[in-house]
């Protein structure tokens, strides 16, 4: 029995013609930070509307604890959607203790976690505006706040970083790190690939409605062609090694890339064969070229 | 969480939210004050038509007593006031403080009026008149006229109606034209309301949020039931307002009439509520902005319009006419002319039952397929939603 694990199990959706999710699959572990990464329209949105509920899937099944959503199980999880998903002319305290009842909390419990929660993300001032009156930034908050009230099980977060200042991203991050060290399965989307890759203990790559590649940012760099930065005077030794190609040529320092099973101490003999090497260091590819690469390999394949 | 905690938590956030809106509280006193207002109206118009004040110059001051007590068999009251400079007279006809200027001697009399004159004020003078004349005559002639009149007291003819017309009648028409109206006005307010209530949810996306913890059907069915109950209470607040007015200043037979219309009109209410509601819920659901609302409600309201204007006018000519009694029985339309014409009194039990059973059939299919267009339209943002897509699935 997956013990608090959400299971994404081959969910495949159609618009019409369109196909927007092609057996989808991945998993979110208890007390893990899952991020979820790919280009815009690749299905991101889809799955975790999916996964709410909000959206019927044409064929796949969503787990939680190995058992089916239902709509019971789904109150336990927390959602912070794409847009804002508030009532603009409903007040920030009152809005957030409708939505922790319609979750399933006594009027009383939602007071209290209402409370706290606007004590934490520092809305205390702000907590008798209506919420069209708010900075962006803060109505972000009450978003977030929304998703936490009810003290979820599961947190699915789609862009819960867009438009917020580095403040409110710090805070975002310590919140998420900190429900998803209670033991709480957390995934979110996301376009700051930079943020994702320093956060998240797994990555998921979405391209054209799957899964193209998931796993730890580690995991997903090794396989495939690693890269060398050297600095020697000449580059001209590379041309006698197989499967090395030069990606970057800037004065005596070069970018080497290798193929899958090359080893690099062979490059380091072959370059001090002919000169004194100055520099010599893997390149680690940051999750944006990683991202990069995937999706255009994708495209070419598909 | 139980289906009835959902849906009474969505109501109550409906109601609570609207009541406490500046439009809902501003509304609300402006139908009271307008309503007040008519009805001050009416009683000062009443009032006026059965009060004139004649003068009465030279020799015509003595048909200061036959002319009030004529008058009074007429239902008017006539205040009669001696006149003795006729200059000031006029004027004082021309700037209204007296209705009628009466001089000369009879038989020769003159009247004085401003623009045509109160045409029962003229019927009472000219009788009066006659019956001085001929007092005269039949006194010359040597016949004692208190026999005559005596005599002629005891002679009319004796009718016998057909169709009886109901004393109240009037009253009733004026209670059934504002059940109606007052309806109209709900069902407009009211379901619009619900529908600009959807779209909002739809355009802020809130709806994925609330379609997250609870049924689509259940966000519907608090929706309807929360600003229904809105509707209701300012329904019953204008009502009682209306009612306690009228019967302080006179203007309707409160006990009576009023309290039946009231329990019609709240019976009515509820149906035509419920009927309407959920359509324009599924209508707004189609599209996700509130400058689309309008093209997608238009074929409703027109509908509400078309049952009101063209109801109230059968209704006024002939509330039991072919057309306004089969109009009256079809569900669109019975919410409004239905209760007009129980009030008016001319329904028969077996039009009203057959009208009630129609409109709850008709309830349960609209919210129905209501419900399915709601539950498959109102997550699809963008585009407007075609109606046979959002009924296919």
């Amino acid at each position: 029995m997956p013990e608090g694990v959400l299971e994404i199990d081959g969910i495949s959706k159609r618009y019409g013609e369109v196909v927007a999710l092609r057996d989808m699959s991945f998993d979110v572990r208890a007390g893990e930070l899952f991020g979820f990464v790919g280009s815009n329209g690749a299905g991101k949105t889809t799955t975790m509307r999916i996964a709410l509920g909000v959206l019927a899937a044409d064929s796949g099944e969503v787990r939680w604890n190995g058992r089916a959503v239902d709509l019971d199980t789904r109150r336990r999880i927390g959602y912070l959607p794409e847009e804002r998903g508030l009532y603009p002319r409903m007040k920030v305290l009152d809005q957030l203790v409708y939505l922790a009842e319609l979750h399933g909390m006594s009027t009383n419990e939602a007071h209290k976690s209402v409370e706290n929660w606007i004590a934490r993300l520092g809305l205390r001032d702000r907590r008798t505006d209506e919420v069209q009156r708010l900075s962006l930034g803060n109505q972000q908050r009450v978003q977030l706040a929304a998703a936490l009230v009810h003290e979820p099980d599961v947190l699915v977060l789609d862009e819960p970083f867009s438009g917020l200042d580095p403040v409110a991203v710090d805070v975002m991050s310590h919140v998420l790190r900190e429900k998803a060290s209670s033991g709480v399965p957390v995934v979110f989307s996301s376009h700051q690939l930079d943020l994702v890759e320093r956060l998240c203990d797994r990555v998921g790559i979405v391209s054209a409605g799957s899964m193209v590649a998931v796993g730890t940012v580690d995991e997903l760099r090794s396989g495939g062609e690693s890269r060398l930065v050297v600095e020697s005077p000449t580059t001209e030794w590379t041309a006698t090694l197989d499967g090395v190609r030069v990606i970057e040529k800037n004065g005596t320092r070069c970018v080497l890339e290798l193929a899958e099973g090359v080893d690099d101490q062979s490059v380091l003999h072959a370059a001090l064969a002919v000169g004194p090497v100055h520099e010599f260091s893997r390149q680690r590819p940051s999750l944006t070229e990683l991202f990069r690469n995937v999706v255009t390999t994708e495209a070419r394949s598909a | 969480m139980t289906s009835a905690r959902a849906v009474s938590l969505v109501a109550k956030r409906e109601f609570v939210t609207k009541v406490r809106t500046k439009s809902f509280l501003v509304g609300t006193a402006v139908i009271i004050a307008v309503l007040a207002g008519y009805v001050v109206l009416q009683s000062v118009l009443f009032d006026d038509q059965r009060h004139s004040v004649v003068g009465l110059s030279g020799q015509a001051t003595q048909l200061a007593d036959p002319l009030r007590e004529k008058a009074k068999s007429f239902g008017i009251e006539v205040e009669t006031r001696d006149v003795t400079t006729m200059d000031n007279a006029e004027q004082q006809v021309r700037d209204g403080s007296l209705d009628a200027l009466v001089t000369g001697a009879p038989p020769a009399l003159k009247m004085i009026v401003k623009g045509s004159g109160d045409e029962v004020l003229t019927t009472t003078l000219n009788d009066v008149l006659r019956q001085q004349v001929l007092v005269a005559q039949l006194a010359e002639a040597g016949i004692t006229p208190q026999q005559v009149a005596q005599n002629l007291a005891n002679v009319s003819v004796a009718v016998t109606a057909l169709e009886p017309v109901d004393p109240q009648r009037g009253q009733r028409l004026a209670i059934g034209l504002i059940v109606a109206a007052l309806l109209y006005y709900s069902l407009l307010v009211y379901g619009t309301m619900v529908a600009q209530g959807v779209v909002e949810e739809k355009s802020s996306r809130v709806v994925e949020i609330l379609l997250a913890t609870v049924r689509p059907w259940q966000l519907l069915l608090g929706k309807v039931i929360g600003l229904g109950a809105v509707g209701l209470l300012q329904l019953l607040v204008i009502s009682t307002v209306g009612l306690v007015l009228s019967s302080a200043f006179d203007v309707i037979d409160v006990s009576a009439l009023g309290g039946t219309a009231l329990l019609i009109g709240v019976l009515w209410y509820l149906l035509g509520f419920f009927l309407y509601a959920t359509v324009f819920a599924a209508a707004a659901s189609l599209v996700s902005r509130q400058e689309e609302l309008q093209s997608v409600l238009t074929p409703i309201s027109m509908t509400i319009i078309v049952a009101f204007v063209a109801g109230i006018n059968l209704m006024i000519g002939s509330p039991n006419g072919p057309t306004v009694t089969v109009l009256s029985l079809l569900p669109p339309f019975a919410p409004i002319l239905m209760p007009g014409r129980m009030a008016l009194g001319v329904a028969p039990a077996w039009q009203v039952v057959l009208a009630i059973v129609l409109a709850l059939a008709a309830i349960a299919a609209i919210t129905w397929l209501g419900g399915k267009v709601y539950a498959n339209a109102v997550l699809r943002t963008g585009a407007r939603v075609k109606l046979r897509e959002a009924l296919r699935t």
